[in-house]
């Protein structure tokens, strides 16, 4: 088929496609911009620069939960993965009694809470995962960890044994979305959410085998 | 009153420690049941129906000419069938927006004022008693949002496209706890939002008296607080989002039987 052909075939279509419905489909990706920035406002340390997209969130917020092809789903994870710092000193465990402490805690960054340092918030771990066996009160979202490095393992976290397990754990907990790129978790390391340190503990917590969570 | 439902709060996790099996939802039934007679939502409701029906504002009016979508002054029924689109304010309402069209219609109060006025200030306590009253009135009705004018099928896809929009420091999204079945988040059973989740679940049971502050919170209210766990900025009163958002889990939860106010932790 030629050019001219092609112009005058598509012309004819727009024209029945114009008639047949009265008016063109809305443009959704302009009217849910225009709804969210038309609807929010600031309110303590919740700026509403919080609504600006990266091109993960894009993508997965599009997707509507449904899987993302390979093509758009691997760039994202490989620039997450590039994303992780590891941990300066090469220390990747830090106290399991800490890390107890902050799994438990499902504060911060909520327009209530006054800081939005890594010192104010906690890990939110329980409101999503089982840990330890006496903690009771945990939510499904994601999956158990109870007997997380045991499962996998690791006597001794520091052998070259147990390394690629020890590293996934800490990318994961950096960047969930390395591995999945519409992760349900949020990106504790990248998103400046917890410090090395308290990643270390959260890190000792699941795979230090002194731990409750591995007995 | 309050004092009483705090020690039968207590009495019933209590009751979780010891029977672990026992599910939270289970708990809550129990607890529905044993208050069944005395949800104190009722004394919003009783403060309700005298506000809808009392003389108030610059204009001195009642809210009986009301139009909630069956016709002026018509109360049973509208709250299952909103939101929905209003062809005087050319606009996709739900019960808390169109009140404060009707308050500002006919009694001559400023809508935007109230708007901008914190939950639990001054006409926002009016606001508490009317939306416990007029869901009341559609007690053990099913949920049918009406879908037939061309906004209202927009604004469910906006709500839709709006349930599923990922952001803040956590990226979360509504889904990220209401987009699967069978979730916690703790203890706390989650509903699906995403499809009719149960009959006085989810939308169905908003507005509800909330026992851990001794409010009664209207869905506008319930959002609000979703949004500052979801670590996102303040939504504002009956902004678009919220609007969009109660027409996609109201028309999801179509044929669900409301018994809101409900009573809840």
């Amino acid at each position: 088929m030629n050019t001219r052909k092609l112009i005058v075939l598509s012309a004819a279509g727009a024209l029945v496609v114009g008639c047949a419905s009265m008016a063109p489909a809305p443009d959704y990706d302009a009217l849910v911009a225009q709804m969210m920035n038309g609807s929010f406002r600031d309110e303590g340390i919740a700026k509403v620069d919080r609504l600006q997209q990266d091109e993960a969130n894009a993508a997965c917020s599009k997707a509507q939960g449904a899987n993302l092809p390979d093509s758009v789903a691997n760039p994202i994870q490989q620039a997450a993965l590039k994303s992780v710092r590891m941990p300066a000193d090469g220390v990747f465990l830090g106290d399991w009694r800490e890390g107890e402490k902050l799994a438990q805690n499902g504060r911060g960054m909520t327009w209530t809470d006054k800081s939005a340092a890594s010192s104010a918030n906690g890990g939110n771990c329980y409101n999503c995962h089982q840990i330890t066996k006496a903690e009771i009160s945990f939510g499904t979202i994601g999956p158990s960890l109870y007997n997380y490095g045991k499962l996998r393992g690791v006597t001794d976290p520091q052998s070259a044994a147990a390394k690629p397990i020890v590293e996934y754990t800490w990318t994961k907990l950096w960047n969930a979305k390395a591995y999945n790129a519409c992760s349900g978790m949020p990106r504790f390391g990248h998103a400046g959410l917890l410090d090395e340190t308290q990643l270390k503990h959260l890190m000792a917590l699941i795979l230090d085998p002194k731990s409750p969570v591995n007995q | 009153m309050r004092h009483t439902l705090i020690i039968a709060a207590a009495t019933l996790l209590a009751g979780h420690a010891l029977a672990q099996q026992k599910s939270a939802a289970d708990g809550i039934a129990e607890y529905r049941a044993m208050l069944a007679d005395g949800n104190p939502a009722e004394l919003f409701e009783a403060k309700g129906e005298e506000l809808w029906k009392k003389k108030r504002g610059p204009k001195n009016a009642s809210l009986e000419q009301c139009n909630l979508g069956k016709g002026p002054g018509v109360v049973k029924g509208a709250f299952v069938e909103l939101p929905r689109y209003f062809a005087d304010t050319a606009k996709v309402q739900d019960l808390e927006s169109r009140l404060l069209t009707c308050m500002e219609q006919l009694q001559g109060f400023d809508a935007a004022a109230i708007a901008k006025t914190p939950f639990g200030k001054g006409e926002q306590v009016s606001l508490e008693g009317l939306v416990a009253w007029i869901s009341a009135e559609s007690r053990g009705l099913k949920f049918n949002l009406p879908q037939a004018h061309a906004d209202e099928r927009k604004t469910y896809e906006l709500g839709k496209r709006a349930f599923y929009f990922r952001g803040g420091p956590y990226d979360f999204s509504c889904a990220s706890c209401h987009g699967q079945p069978d979730k916690r988040i703790r203890l706390q059973d989650l509903p699906d939002l995403t499809r009719n989740p149960g009959n006085g679940i989810g939308v169905a049971a908003w507005p509800a008296y909330r026992v851990s502050s001794g409010e009664l919170w209207s869905m506008q209210r319930r959002l609000t607080d979703c949004y500052r766990q979801q670590r996102f900025p303040y939504p504002g009163f009956a902004s678009d989002v919220t609007i969009a958002l109660g027409v996609y889990m109201g028309v999801n939860a179509k044929g669900a039987e409301s018994i809101a106010p409900a009573l809840k932790r």
